[in-house]
């Protein structure tokens, strides 16, 4: 249908003129979700009231209260960001019945920019995985071949957009998790500066990695979420006010004279053959359009993994001690006292990757072993940050792959966690370093699945990151490119 | 690093989780070869590098000590599994 197939914008500038309806707009998404999501399971909530949400927006729009370029727009959001009253599962056992008795505040600034939210997208558990296969739900399946994952953590969120299920969607990203299910499933996504976004609201997985992003069709629509969800709050006090102007502004599409860097060690062992090779086709074009690419040594990269999944991992395991059975979320039947009532709600609640990292968490904080492990990945976390310092005085941005390879099968992954692991070695330290990272499709491998490339820039330079891709999807059409199922 | 029975179930506890005998070794495993992994670590010299928590620059966030209206318990209890009188309700903690 028609419709779908517009970006965002696109559909935000006809709902402006009149020519289509919120509600039509809406209905042509839900019908869509009915026909396609039995088979990819995006979805873990569909809301009942989003045609009653719809007409309300219209009224808005017509009576002249909304100016966002998104207002009418159907969107929705990943099932770790809370709406309230409305379920957030964070796609866990854990979390089945949760409703929020308050909404986060991305949420609130999106309800004020107009967005239609039709629902809660599929998700790892807890966002702790790197194909959503770990969802109590049931796994979302690959858009473009639905035997294959459409990474993780938001893979629901990612999958939504390819398939025409929501024009936009938010994600979290703690170690990849916005940008390597979108360069699976052929999207654009944004990992912001940490702190750029509000996190109120979010489930806390590792709240100093933990940060909401935008994934869309293109750079524009990205930019334009941006600018609706950007801010400081004073409910998330590591927010930070920062003016770099609205990213939509700065789409010029001008990148003459930007310096960019390739780390040589970003393309050695365990790259794919055709992941590398897309991605220097994109640093082609990219020079063809007037930035100055070059290669250079990027230290340190062979302790990202160990750092990241150590801070995570005990992030995750303080994190996650506030489920006990009483507050909310589940509660085992069968206890006899208050330890039991703890040990049994959390052992049935918890599905067992979270129960490894938990456990993982919990031993490298443990006394005895704090030095060994945690203390000392927060100083390689400096040696890595000082890394990425180093670099960015002489570019403006890096450029290299997202995931090693293109999506894997269904199943593939979750017999060896370590191997699982290992495959987010490109996307976990610009969390750990708190960089902003943007993923755009750049091309497909030889099985026909799509591969995106990343940049990654300096702290709240997304705007820099925004326009470089804009640029490349003006002089490419990956991004364009509709997969089978939505034809 | 040997994980091993009694470090399984120490870590366990720790957490307030149950090991299920049938998950036990596979438990042993995969915690082994990841924190295996992780103890590359080891090979690297990091004397005189201060830990670094926040990536920049950030200062404490101060505001006045006022109150403010706070969320009515009806709401923050909706979610709770047992309640009574307006409280969380909890088996017996002290004799």
């Amino acid at each position: 249908m028609e419709i779908l197939r517009l970006s965002a914008l696109e559909l935000g500038n006809k709902i402006k003129k009149h020519e289509i309806g919120v509600r039509e707009a809406a209905q042509a998404v839900l019908d869509r979700i009915a026909e396609t999501d039995k088979i990819y399971n995006a979805y873990i909530t569909v809301f009942d009231d989003a045609l009653d949400y719809a007409d309300a927006i219209q009224k808005k729009i017509d009576a002249g209260e909304l100016s966002s370029p998104l207002a009418g727009v159907p969107m929705a959001i990943k099932d770790n960001i809370c709406v309230m009253n409305k379920k957030t599962t964070c796609g866990s056992k854990m979390l089945e019945n949760f409703l929020p008795p308050y909404n986060a505040t991305v949420v609130e600034k999106l309800n004020h920019a107009g967005a239609v939210i039709l629902g809660k997208l599929n998700m790892d558990e807890f966002a702790m995985g790197s194909t959503c296969e770990t969802s109590y739900f049931g796994a979302a399946k690959n858009p473009w071949d639905d035997s294959r994952v459409p990474g993780g953590s938001s893979g629901g969120s990612a999958a939504a957009v390819a398939l025409n299920e929501a024009y936009y969607t938010l994600g979290s990203d703690t170690g990849g998790s916005i940008r390597q299910p979108c360069s699976y499933c052929g999207v654009t996504g944004l990992k912001p500066t940490y702190g750029a976004v509000s996190r109120y609201g979010l489930v806390a997985y590792a709240s100093s990695l933990d940060q909401i992003g935008p994934i869309g069709k293109n750079a524009e629509d990205i930019a334009a979420v941006l600018d609706v969800i950007t801010g400081k709050d004073d409910r998330d006090s590591t927010s930070v006010s920062f003016d770099s102007g609205k990213a939509s502004a700065s789409l010029t599409g001008d990148i003459k004279g930007l310096k960019i860097g390739i780390p040589r060690e970003y393309f050695g062992n365990g790259l794919d053959g055709d992941v590398k090779e897309s991605v220097l086709n994109a640093a082609k074009t990219l020079r063809s359009l007037g930035a100055e690419i070059e290669e250079f040594n990027l230290p340190m990269v062979d302790y990202y993994i160990p750092a990241y999944y150590i801070i995570a991992a005990a992030e995750a395991g303080s994190n996650l001690s506030r489920y006990d059975g009483i507050k909310y979320g589940y509660r085992s039947e069968k206890f006899t006292d208050l330890y039991d009532l703890y040990l049994e709600s959390r052992s049935e609640g918890f599905g067992m990757e979270v129960k490894r990292r938990i456990m993982l968490g919990n031993f490298v904080l443990s006394s005895g072993y704090y030095d060994a492990y945690y203390k000392k990945a927060l100083q390689i976390k400096a040696l890595i940050k000082k890394a990425y310092d180093e670099a960015f005085l002489k570019y403006d941005m890096i450029l290299g792959p997202t995931a090693p390879t293109t999506a894997p099968k269904l199943g593939e992954s979750l017999s060896d966690p370590l191997k699982m692991y290992l495959t987010d070695i490109y996307t976990v330290s610009v969390n750990l370093t708190g960089l902003p990272g943007l993923v755009a499709p750049c091309g497909f491998g030889s099985n026909g699945m799509p591969i995106g490339v990343q940049f990654i820039g300096r702290h709240f330079e997304e705007n820099r990151l925004l326009n470089a891709a804009y640029a490349f999807q003006q002089a490419t059409d990956f991004h364009n490119r509709v997969k089978g199922a939505a034809e | 690093m040997i994980i091993d029975n009694s470090l399984i179930d120490y870590v366990a506890s720790l957490s307030r989780l149950k090991v299920q005998e049938s998950e036990r070794e596979r438990l042993i495993r995969d915690l082994g070869n990841i924190i295996g992994y992780i103890e590359m670590l080891n090979e690297l010299d990091v004397a005189g590098v201060e830990a670094m928590s926040h990536a920049f620059d950030v200062r404490n966030v101060f505001r006045e000590d006022t109150v403010e209206p706070s969320m009515d318990r009806e709401l923050v209890l909706q979610n709770a599994p047992a309640q009574k009188d307006g409280c969380f309700k909890v088996p017996k903690a002290v004799e």
